[in-house]
């Protein structure tokens, strides 16, 4: 199971970037404002077509793959966060299932119940929270039972108590083998939570390591232009500047 | 079948027999003169009419919301309508309008709308401008064609031409017969049926276009199947009746509110209500004591307009 950018180019977004994405991992795309990090994440989503390179799903290029297939595989959850129509979390859901044609309600049952979103079900999305509404949407996602989940920043904009029962959601998919991928822009997050953490610069990748390697001081120092400290013990670390 | 289709489906059937014995006559079968001719040749044929036309235009103004993911959308301003429009005014204008040359005219001026709609929207590099683009493209063949229009009546040969292509424009289902239904309704048909497909896809779109294409939506055959759909229904409407507005815009939006919201679950439901409206708004006309008949058009506009308004006021309101 691998998840594959070889060479990967987006005109003006993405230079040559070759990353294998692991399985069972967490792993976080961290970069300036305009590094590229949404772009990668879209392209390895098979959203954006490459200006050079491919984007590898199992050996074979995704471009290639007819998309409800590659649908099945990969899930992408966009940073908008829009829902257009006020429809009931249950629906909201379901509409994961949509590239498998099913209903698959035990997929659905079981994606709100992961994102303790169940007595949720029957709700309107407009009378939902910021941090409901973005557990639901991640249900959407877990819905269509993906081998690679790819997020673009999901934890922004939500408070601390939120960001870590997220996460949790998306240790327990890696821990069940799915490879989780994330766009994050708070670095202690990323060093704490990620297995890996691949870093951008102007669209070049800079990192592709564990984190207290990817996102040692010098590297923070070199793309973020700022010279900061790591305070704390590995898992626990906080930056200061 | 949801709450909101059976509601409608009921509606209908108790409204279709009533709308056939009310009129400027009524018809008692028993004691009116020819009731037989009068039910089966007028009467018959207009309301068969009303529900065909009413039925494309509620399912193409859910299904361009859905699109759109707005709730302003009407399947009017895309061009379509007016495109068909311009076509029965240019068969007008030349003067050769007859029973089946102006629909005729109607409807290779809706496929033109399309095909430029699809043209200029279509295949574009960046699909997240797909919509927008998609959008502006359908307002200036709107305005284009509606300026081709006045145009038209601007430059008409004489009184007479200019008073039909202007009577036309205001939309009627007065003394429609037979040959028009057989025009509209399997071509309404069809493009009912091919909105229907798009309906899965619809509802992927609620959660934006990048999320849809990722659950599998191929957003050029999305487009293509709202293009299609709405041409055929929308088309085929304008050529047998004339601009009939604002059915596409209110019906959805009296609907929603009865349905699970998804787009997909609205479109059946506004197909049916679409056609319950113009038939109840066709038969109005016909009872209202006037010199001479209020111009169904007309009438769906007044009601239309003010509805439209005061849904701004209420979103102003809530926002």
């Amino acid at each position: 199971m691998t998840l594959e950018a070889c060479d990967l180019t987006i005109t003006d977004r993405v230079e040559g970037v070759s990353s294998a994405l692991q399985p069972s991992a967490i792993t976080a795309i961290c970069g300036p404002n305009g590094a590229g990090k949404s772009t990668l994440l879209s392209a390895m989503a098979g959203l954006l077509d490459a200006d050079g390179g491919e984007v590898m799903l199992d050996g074979a290029p995704l471009a290639k793959m007819h998309p409800r297939e590659r649908a099945k595989a990969v899930g992408y959850l966009p940073q908008s966060g829009e829902v257009a129509w006020d429809v009931s979390v249950a629906n909201l859901v379901a509409l994961g299932r949509l590239p498998h044609g099913d209903r698959g309600k035990f997929a659905v049952a079981s994606a709100m119940a992961a994102t303790a979103m169940s007595d949720f079900a029957a709700r309107p999305v407009s009378t939902l929270s910021g941090g409901e509404k973005a557990r639901a949407l991640l249900a959407r996602v877990l819905a269509g039972e993906p081998r690679w989940i790819l997020a673009d920043e999901p934890l922004a904009a939500l408070d601390l108590a939120h960001q870590l029962s997220l996460l949790k959601v998306l240790r327990a998919q890696a821990d069940a083998g799915v490879g989780v991928v994330l766009v994050v822009h708070d670095l202690a997050l990323a060093m704490n939570h990620a297995d890996r953490v691949i870093v951008l610069d102007q669209g070049c990748l800079k990192a592709d390591s564990a984190p207290e390697e990817a996102l040692s001081l010098q590297i923070i120092e070199d793309v973020w232009g700022i010279k900061a400290r790591w305070l704390g013990e590995p898992n626990h670390r906080a930056l200061v500047t | 079948m949801n709450r909101a289709t059976l509601t409608f489906a009921l509606l209908l059937l108790i409204a279709v027999p009533l709308s056939l014995v009310a009129g400027r006559v009524w018809v008692d079968p028993d004691v009116t003169p020819n009731a037989i001719l009068i039910l089966m040749e007028l009467r018959l044929p207009r309301a068969v009419l009303a529900v065909v036309i009413g039925a494309g235009l509620g399912a193409a103004g859910a299904a361009m919301q859905g699109y759109l993911r707005n709730p302003l959308a009407d399947p009017g301003l895309f061009g379509i309508a007016p495109g068909a429009a311009l076509g029965a005014v240019i068969a007008l204008y030349i003067g050769v309008a007859s029973v089946w040359l102006l629909p005729l005219f109607a409807l290779v001026g809706a496929g033109g709308a399309m095909a430029l709609l699809a043209l200029v929207a279509g295949r574009t590099a960046n699909p997240a401008n797909g919509i927008a683009l998609f959008t502006l493209a359908g307002m200036m063949i709107a305005s284009l064609a509606g300026a081709l229009t006045s145009l038209a009546i601007s430059l008409a040969p004489n009184a007479f031409a200019m008073s039909s292509i202007v009577t036309w424009l205001m939309g009627a289902l007065t003394d429609r017969s037979w040959a028009d239904v057989m025009l509209a309704a399997p071509l309404t048909l069809a493009g009912l049926v091919v909105l229907r497909l798009a309906g899965r896809d619809l509802d992927a779109m609620t959660l934006g276009e990048p999320a849809a294409r990722s659950l599998g939506v191929l957003p050029g055959r999305l487009m293509a199947l709202l293009v299609i759909g709405t041409g055929l229904t929308v088309g085929s409407g304008v050529a047998v009746a004339g601009i009939i507005g604002f059915v596409g815009l209110i019906v959805p939006h009296l609907v929603r509110p009865l349905t699970d919201k998804r787009p997909s679950s609205l479109i059946v439901p506004s197909a049916l209500a679409g056609a319950l409206l113009v038939l109840v708004a066709d038969v109005v006309c016909r009872l209202l004591p006037l010199v001479t008949e209020l111009r169904l058009g007309i009438a769906l506009s007044l009601i239309g307009a003010p509805f439209f308004l005061m849904l701004l006021l209420r979103m102003r309101r809530a926002a």
